[in-house]
């Protein structure tokens, strides 16, 4: 089974070297290391985005309210810094977090309390944490003028090379990877995507594992506002708008199985940095831009068919159906 | 579609009576809330009670309640499809293409725009029948696709110039305020509505939302019903396609954007479990009214539309949650 996992994701690495290769015939200037790394660069909030999907998806659910709760923190974040730019950086990007972590807890609540499908919750928080957007903002636009430079620039500068931005990815993935890896909360998540009673019976109390994957899903987003708003420099209702299904779809590509319980961190960012690759190549290769959403679906339905095959999970079931405490 | 097998349905001792349990159903609660959202409008506005600004609040719901129909016995199934919007861009810009490359006649436009919606329905279908591939990654996928495709033909362009007996379709009235797509949805509902409550069909459709696989060991099919529902479901779109490009006049790629959600929730709001195997017609069809009383009560208001969207939002939630904590309470009460 690990094995198997190993070589998805060494396929996806392979397909993502192959686009490379092939546009770098075409254009050498492609596969330098500056392009490479402006690409990581530019894919950053998509990996963080699809970390925090997968913990969701991973618990047989599904986060529809990232890309909103996104925009709003993004908002929220932005006004206050209009309002009050003395407040420093890192104290607002903690803000964020927790702001994005509560959006993402009212979610978990209603996940693990009232036991409503996480699609129908969030479907109906999609909605509303957008219309929050308008609401604090009366519609109107937070612009470069009006945020201080610090918020602007933090991001930009570069360390050894590399942008601010990336490392706040890599440091996300860090994190990611030893919560899924290392700690029983991660392990919890793979166990009750997996098998929900076999969950039950080692003292898993699903309910509350969904909700900490909302709640974690909700952190990253509220991060991810923060440097969405800095990195493009505008605050405004149409944010990230739709983005909801490009980070499913990178988690999808990433070989994160809907059905819970499987996938990894390097899935879900080789998926995030194919979708990034691919988006970056396209207009290098002359092709117009508009090609770039039909190139992501043909991605992902052949994404899940290659991944379909090799996750027919077989298992005896010995105990029967436990009634899941809610 | 993704915590199915958590907890079992659980089989009461005794069926209520007739009578009680009338009183105590879903569609009585929409029915209530719908006369209640009725005489808010009322009072709230009064340019509301107008036969033909009435006329005009059909307009707000019919194209996405038509979708919605047959979106529903897809979720009774289990299944989903969120490519709907997409479907609809594609055809859309497929009777431009052919008005504008070959000028084509109008039934010809028609033809094409429901043609195209049952093709991509029918390659949903495939995809999640054929390929057994779960159909909520597909049809994200295909609404890329389809979408995307729109885009290629398209770009930044759009298609408009469509002749005077197409735009009756989206347009037209039948007899006096009564529209024509609201005489076209009121049809669709009543043939849905058989479909789903008085077929052998219908009756396998709930059969599969409960138990796909006793469903197929008493010989259901079940992947041959769920790709007609696919079928059903592209074709649904299509035939709306024809509808709002009749309306609008034109065809941009990122026309119907978001509509899919605007469906799920009708659906969602009028009573389907999402989870499958739960839901009826006239749930779906009173979901839709209240959408539409909704969003243009608050129109008449000077609310603009993203915070309507709030409004459906927090109105969906809360219909699915009150009952649940209702039941919470009365379990604790006893």
């Amino acid at each position: 089974m690990n094995r198997l996992l190993k070589t998805r994701e060494i396929w996806l690495a392979l397909a993502i070297l192959a686009v490379i290769v092939l546009v770098t015939f075409r254009f050498p200037r492609f596969s330098q290391p500056a392009n490479l790394l402006t690409i990581f660069n530019d894919t950053s909030i998509l990996m963080m985005l699809a970390l925090g999907q997968m913990a969701v998806i991973l618990t047989r659910s599904i986060d529809l309210s990232m890309a909103s709760n996104l925009a709003l923190t993004g908002m929220v974040v932005a006004m206050v810094n209009a309002a009050f730019p003395m407040i420093p950086i890192p104290l607002l990007i903690l803000g964020c977090i927790l702001v994005g972590a509560a959006l993402g807890a009212f979610n978990g609540i209603l996940v693990w309390k009232l036991d409503i499908p996480s699609i129908v919750v969030t479907l109906g928080t999609l909605t509303i944490f957008r219309g929050l957007v308008f609401i604090i903002s009366g519609g109107a636009w937070v612009n470069a003028a009006q945020m201080s430079p610090a918020f602007i620039q933090l991001q930009r500068g570069s360390f050894l090379g590399l942008p601010i931005l990336s490392y706040f990815a890599i440091a996300v993935a860090i994190l990611v990877y030893i919560l899924m890896t290392r700690t029983p909360q991660g392990r919890a998540f793979y166990a009750i995507g997996v098998n929900p009673t076999a969950a039950v019976y080692t003292g898993i109390d699903v309910g509350r594992t969904k909700f900490l994957a909302f709640v974690l899903s909700g952190a990253i987003s509220g991060l991810a506002g923060y440097l969405w708003i800095s990195r493009y420099v505008i605050a405004s209702v149409e944010v990230a708008s739709g983005y909801e299904l490009t980070i499913i779809a990178a988690c999808v590509i990433g070989g994160v199985s809907i059905a819970g319980g499987i996938g990894t961190v390097a899935g879900a960012l080789l998926g995030a940095l194919f979708l990034g690759v691919v988006n970056n190549a396209l207009p290098v290769i002359g092709v117009s831009p508009f090609w770039q959403m039909a190139v992501s679906g043909a991605a992902i339905l052949i994404a899940v068919i290659l991944n379909a095959r090799g996750e027919s999970r077989k298992g005896r079931i010995i105990l029967k159906k436990a009634e899941v405490a809610a | 579609m993704t915590d199915t097998t958590a907890s079992g349905r659980r089989l009461p001792d005794r069926l209520d009576t007739p009578l009680k349990s009338a009183v105590r159903s879903w569609e009585t609660l929409l029915v209530l809330v719908a006369i209640g959202i009725f005489i808010a409008n009322s009072i709230a506005s009064p340019y509301f009670l107008n036969a033909w600004s009435l006329s005009d609040m059909t307009f707000n719901f019919t194209e996405k309640a038509l979708i919605a129909l047959a979106m529903a016995l897809v979720i009774i199934t289990g299944e989903i499809d969120l490519s709907v919007a997409s479907i609809i861009a594609l055809a859309s810009t497929l009777m431009g293409l052919v008005l504008n490359q070959f000028g084509a006649p109008t039934p010809v436009l028609v033809l094409v725009g429901i043609l195209t919606g049952l093709a991509c329905g029918a390659f949903n279908g495939w995809l999640v029948t054929g390929l057994k591939l779960p159909s909520i990654v597909v049809t994200i996928g295909t609404m890329s696709l389809f979408r995307g495709i729109a885009f290629i033909i398209l770009g930044d362009q759009s298609y408009g110039g469509y002749p005077r007996d197409f735009a009756w379709f989206g347009q037209g009235y039948v007899w006096w305020v009564i529209s024509f797509e609201l005489v076209l949805f009121l049809v669709a509902a009543v043939i849905f509505y058989v479909l789903l409550h008085h077929t052998n069909f219908g009756r396998r459709v709930f059969a599969i939302g409960n138990n796909a696989t006793a469903a197929q060991f008493s010989g259901v099919r079940v992947d041959r019903i769920k790709f007609v529902l696919f079928c059903l479901t592209g074709l649904m779109s299509g035939i709306t396609a024809v509808l709002l490009t009749a309306r609008l006049g034109s065809t941009r790629p990122s026309i119907a954007q978001g509509f899919e959600l605007d469906v799920i929730t009708m659906v969602v709001l009028g009573g389907v479990s999402i989870l499958g195997g739960a839901g009826s017609i006239i749930g779906v069809v009173l979901a839709a009214l209240i959408i539409g009383l909704v969003t243009f009560g608050l129109g008449l208001l000077n609310v603009p539309g993203i915070v309507m969207t709030i409004f459906t939002g927090t109105l969906l939630i809360i219909v699915i949650a009150l009952p649940i904590l209702w039941n919470m309470w009365k379990a604790r009460q006893a």
